[in-house]
């Protein structure tokens, strides 16, 4: 018998999340993001975040409901356009921002959760990000020190997952989610369908479910499209 | 002149069959309209797939599957999902050939500088550093003055730099650009512009050769 890790909903997942907490949110603009652990700490009311995502959301969805309620002390993120209200706060000075490479953001969860406390990379050398970092040459080239990320809580979204904890992402919703997953010390994944036990496919699992400590069916997905954007329907001609 | 989708095809004459290609937001995104029909290219964009399409047919949108401007798009057949880390392997790894991204400020030692502007909000570098940083083949589609009219190629950047001495070709609205030996080559001019209205542009160092030829734009 696998390990269950199956809790009733968002409200019993996010039990013991705490003021002044690190959080890691997946998604990639409004893709993939944790909508039902948003709609949940913004009623614990949990103050001070500072929230890793690689995005802020937008002014009425994802990280920009936070925002609205002023529950965010601090960003870290590579980009963070698309949100006024996150504007008014930063040049006000109440919201921290760090700004980091998308690479480097991925790769120090990845590192996190895998044991690695840091690790060179190219990205930012001779850029403000580079400053105060560690500086070494190998084979010749210039990489910059980038250090480990982890979380108290990390909050992912997948298409399907198990009691297990194992999930299985849809088309780009994948993004950050797997590196966040295992670099939570709680990890909480929210998915579209729970599925039992044996009834994902061991060969087609992207994140095992020993990076995920509660796993809850999420309801009323929205899933907005930040930019939608299509082709007319040619129209069929008959002749 | 070429308006942005001028530029866009020009930069498509760049492409080689078989090659994978990352293709930054705006004007990048159109050179994907102008690969020749049987070459065998795909596009990767940073935020996690592989074979990325067209845009969906209007009622095929999916949240699930943009690019990395959060458009809506399509995926080819054979195309493939991954997640971030493994998309920055891919960039940094070297496996992507060809990397078209927009830039504020191209200097004439390869800097480039498309992220920050001092004083106005920062909206963040996104995957710009990682992929100036690793990529061999780093090709800047802009237009080649500011809306003020400032040149946009210039001895040094003043804006916060996204990555130092990375660029090596600049295709604008006037002229295709190399950069070698910290100065810029001229290397063929835009449809009716003349040489003389490219140096006028053009606040870096300019090498010019005694035949520039047009560029052939069908």
């Amino acid at each position: 018998m696998a390990i269950s890790k199956v809790v009733k909903g968002s409200a019993e997942a996010c039990k013991g999340v705490q003021s002044g907490m690190t959080l890691m949110l997946g998604g990639f603009g409004l893709c993939g993001i944790p909508e039902c652990s948003i709609a949940e700490l913004v009623r614990m009311e949990v103050k001070d975040l500072t929230c890793i995502s690689n995005n802020a959301g937008v002014d009425d969805f994802g990280l920009g409901l936070l925002l609205q309620k002023r529950q965010i002390r601090k960003m870290i993120s590579s980009y963070v356009g698309e949100n006024d209200e996150f504007e008014r706060q930063m040049l006000n000075g109440d919201l921290e921002v760090d700004l980091i490479p998308q690479g480097s953001l991925a790769e120090r969860c990845r590192a996190g959760g895998a044991g690695i406390p840091a690790f060179y990379t190219p990205a930012g050398f001779g850029t403000e990000v580079a400053n105060g970092k560690e500086v070494r040459d190998f084979n010749g080239k210039p990489h910059v020190l980038e250090s480990a990320l982890t979380a108290d809580v990390a909050f992912v979204k997948a298409w399907k997952g198990d009691k297990a904890g194992n999930l299985i992402f849809k088309a780009t919703a994948r993004n950050f989610n797997p590196m966040m997953a295992m670099a939570g010390k709680i990890t909480i994944a929210e998915v579209e369908e729970l599925l039992p036990e044996g009834a994902l496919n061991p060969n087609e699992i992207h994140t095992p479910g020993i990076f995920v400590q509660r796993i809850f069916q999420g309801e009323n997905y929205d899933k907005r499209i930040e930019q939608r954007t299509v082709r007319p329907r040619q129209i069929e001609s008959n002749g | 002149m070429l308006d942005k989708n001028g530029i866009a095809q020009r930069i498509a004459q760049e492409v080689r069959d078989r090659w994978y290609v990352n293709l930054g937001i705006g004007i990048p995104t159109l050179v994907a309209n102008y690969i020749p029909d049987g070459m065998d290219v795909e596009f990767q964009s940073e935020n996690g797939i592989l074979g990325m399409g067209p845009f969906p047919m209007d009622g095929d949108e999916d949240a699930d599957l943009i690019n990395a401007g959060k458009q809506t798009i399509t995926a080819m057949p054979g195309a493939v999902y991954f997640d971030s880390a493994t998309s920055f392997a891919m960039i940094r790894g070297q496996h992507v050939q060809l990397t078209v991204l927009g830039a504020m400020e191209v200097a004439q030692n390869g800097d480039i500088a498309n992220w920050k502007i001092p004083g106005k909000m920062v909206k963040g570098m996104g995957g710009a550093m990682d992929l100036v940083a690793s990529a061999e083949n780093i090709i800047v589609a802009m237009m080649h003055t500011n809306r003020a009219g400032d040149s946009k190629l210039l001895k040094a950047c003043s804006l916060p730099l996204t990555g130092v001495g990375c660029v090596k070709r600049v295709v604008t609205n006037l002229a295709v650009l190399d950069i070698q030996g910290g100065a810029f080559h001229l290397v063929e001019r835009a449809p009716g512009v003349s040489v003389d209205e490219i140096i006028a542009a053009t606040d870096g160092t300019l090498v010019v050769p005694d035949d520039v030829p047009e560029m052939q734009i069908s």
